[in-house]
């Protein structure tokens, strides 16, 4: 067989020797997750993201690089992602990055709120937002996690979150601190975070948008959230509504200090 | 059909707070939080809003003491933990072990009761997410403590023998509704809440107790 | 036409490391869909590459190939400048050609 250059030979090498070492089940997760971390199909929804950012679109022909204001001035978006959600004075809401982006595709390019946050994760402008959320949140990678908590709104968002964090209910008894509430813990083979506090660089907040694997979708924040929802056995969260923004706002504020790694890649 | 979405402002709590840079008040987070609750979720399937604004009291409490950081008193505990031990229903004719091959299946079988689950389907016991089992299932979570051995380390040889009798009711008793042994316990109450059936439970009681069990050997 | 690929050449010592990422469902045709109907199969079929309009590439493939592929391979004589084209061709008869420059 031909001989082939694979970057992450030198760390498979390293991790092989001895021979006869036996292999942890999370050792061999870490390999294939070091494995992926090469040619993140992410960079493709990223590219679509720039695009449509930067293109005039909508019934109002509106250009969202021009006019959309993320929360660091209007098409500023270096910084953006690590600082959301916040408060926006001109909709006095507090609010995460694709509820400001519906609030832009609004204002800005003409488009129906309501009717793109009720269509389904993967189709049409949902999957449109998705992308550019993928491809702003790109443009703050590496940079530590900032939100801030100067206006009162954003501090009883923090508040709300952390009761909608602990909170149980369903048939389950879940609630989201069932699983992300303790260190070191995991749920089959898969770790949990522990979103009490800060769980470190590129981790839990830190993590989405996410391009999955198992399933080959680009999974934002709100299309997580929904899912976590969905597997506690709860009722299903509106798109950008208060409660997933209240919950962002208390990961975020909890990951202060954690270095953005999105778009990330997971099983 | 899905309910429009609603984008509910807190304008009151706004006019409150204005100016203002100390952490909100508890009751003006709850009344928030509540608020929030009712306009941000809808019913989907089987999955209904009053999963969450129905909780019990055990939920209720439990979830704001932890939210608090600070754990029920111990006269709140004692109450809780004996009303949902109350609710236990015991087996019929006091048969309390079924099918292990059986039982694992149920500890395999994570789905049911989401909003994309059939209401009608079999729902599985979730318990391989949270619990180490048999030996020879490695994927298997950490949220509970390993049940490996479980019967062995118990010395419960003969589930039937008298001597057994106690550890049997126990878990039993566990698995249909843990919040009768520790109130804020994050176990599901399978049982209680209808997760799954009395069969079930006893095939899961036969991997747990039974000496043929892979669990015990 | 399909969404764009994404290319990184680049050259150290006279080898190119070439990475390509494609964008495509790459449906095996072997899974079926809710109502139990199989999935008809859509997949590349051949990738070429050429660096400034020599061969210097090519590959056939199957339903194994993953959605969204990955391909990464070293082209020897690449230096920074030259032109690197890669086409795929899928079994609808679908193709895709995206250029990059080595650098």
């Amino acid at each position: 067989m031909k001989k082939q250059l694979i970057p992450i030979a030198a760390a498979l090498a390293c991790l092989a020797a001895p021979a006869l070492a036996q292999k942890s089940a999370s050792q061999s997760i870490d390999e294939y997750r070091a494995m992926l971390q090469d040619g993140n199909p992410a960079e493709l929804f990223e590219m679509k993201g720039e695009e449509l950012w930067k293109q005039a679109r909508g019934p109002k022909k509106g250009t969202l690089a021009k006019s959309c204001d993320l929360g660091k001035g209007a098409g500023v978006v270096k910084g953006a992602f690590v600082e959301l959600p916040r408060y926006f004075e001109d909709t006095k809401r507090v609010q995460d990055l694709e509820s400001r982006l519906l609030t832009c595709m609004s204002t800005v390019q003409g488009f129906d709120e309501k009717s793109i946050a009720n269509t389904p994760f993967g189709k049409g402008e949902k999957a449109n937002v998705v992308a550019m959320a993928t491809w702003i949140a790109s443009q703050s990678k590496g940079m530590q996690f900032n939100l801030p908590q100067s206006h009162a709104q954003e501090r009883l968002f923090y508040a709300v979150g952390k009761q909608l964090f602990f909170q149980r209910g369903g048939p389950h008894d879940f609630a989201c601190a069932t699983c992300h509430g303790e260190q070191g813990k995991r749920i089959r083979l898969q770790d949990l975070p522990d979103l009490r506090g800060n769980p470190g660089d590129g981790v839990g907040f830190a993590a989405w948008p996410a391009y999955r694997v198992s399933n080959g979708q680009m999974w934002s924040m709100q299309h997580r959230l929904n899912d976590c929802y969905r597997q506690q056995r709860f009722p299903e969260p509106n798109y950008g509504s208060d409660a997933t923004i209240a919950l962002g706002v208390y990961m975020g504020v909890n990951a202060k200090g954690a270095a953005s790694a999105v778009p990330a890649i997971t099983r | 059909m899905q309910k429009p979405i609603q984008f509910t402002l807190i304008a009151g709590a706004v006019a409150l707070l204005a100016g203002c840079a100390m952490a909100p008040d508890v009751a003006e987070v709850k009344q928030a939080t509540d608020a929030i609750v009712k306009s941000s979720f809808h019913d989907k399937g089987q999955a209904k809003v009053t999963r969450i604004t129905q909780a019990d009291e055990t939920n209720r409490l439990c979830g704001e003491a932890d939210a608090a950081g600070k754990p029920l008193d111990e006269a709140t505990a004692k109450r809780l933990e004996a009303a949902n031990m109350a609710t236990i229903k015991w087996p019929a004719n006091g048969n309390y072990l079924g099918d292990w091959k059986k039982g694992e299946k149920v500890a395999q079988n994570g789905r049911g009761m989401t909003w994309s689950d059939k209401p009608d389907a079999v729902n599985g016991g979730n318990c391989y997410n949270c619990h180490q089992i048999s030996k020879q299932e490695i994927s298997y979570g950490t949220i509970g403590p390993s049940l490996y051995n479980y019967g062995k380390i118990r010395g419960v040889s003969d589930p039937y023998d008298p001597k057994s009798a106690a550890i049997v009711q126990y878990t039993w008793g566990k698995i249909w509704n843990p919040k009768a042994y520790n109130a804020c316990s994050n176990m599901p109450r399978a049982g209680h809440n209808g997760v799954i059936t009395e069969d079930q439970v006893r095939d899961i009681m036969a991997l747990l107790l039974d000496p043929n069990s892979p669990v015990n050997k | 036409m399909a969404d764009p690929m994404r290319i990184r050449a680049q050259s150290k010592d006279g080898v190119a490391k070439v990475r390509v990422l494609m964008s495509h469902e790459m449906e095996s045709g072997q899974r079926k869909d809710s109502s139990g109907k199989l999935i008809p199969a859509w997949h590349i079929m051949e990738v070429t590459a050429k660096l400034n309009d020599k061969p210097v590439f090519s590959a056939e493939w199957g339903p194994a190939v993953s959605k969204n592929p990955f391909l990464q391979f070293d082209v020897k004589g690449a230096k920074p400048g030259d032109k690197l084209t890669i086409e795929w061709v899928d079994n609808k008869g679908e193709k895709r050609t995206d250029t990059a420059t080595v650098s």
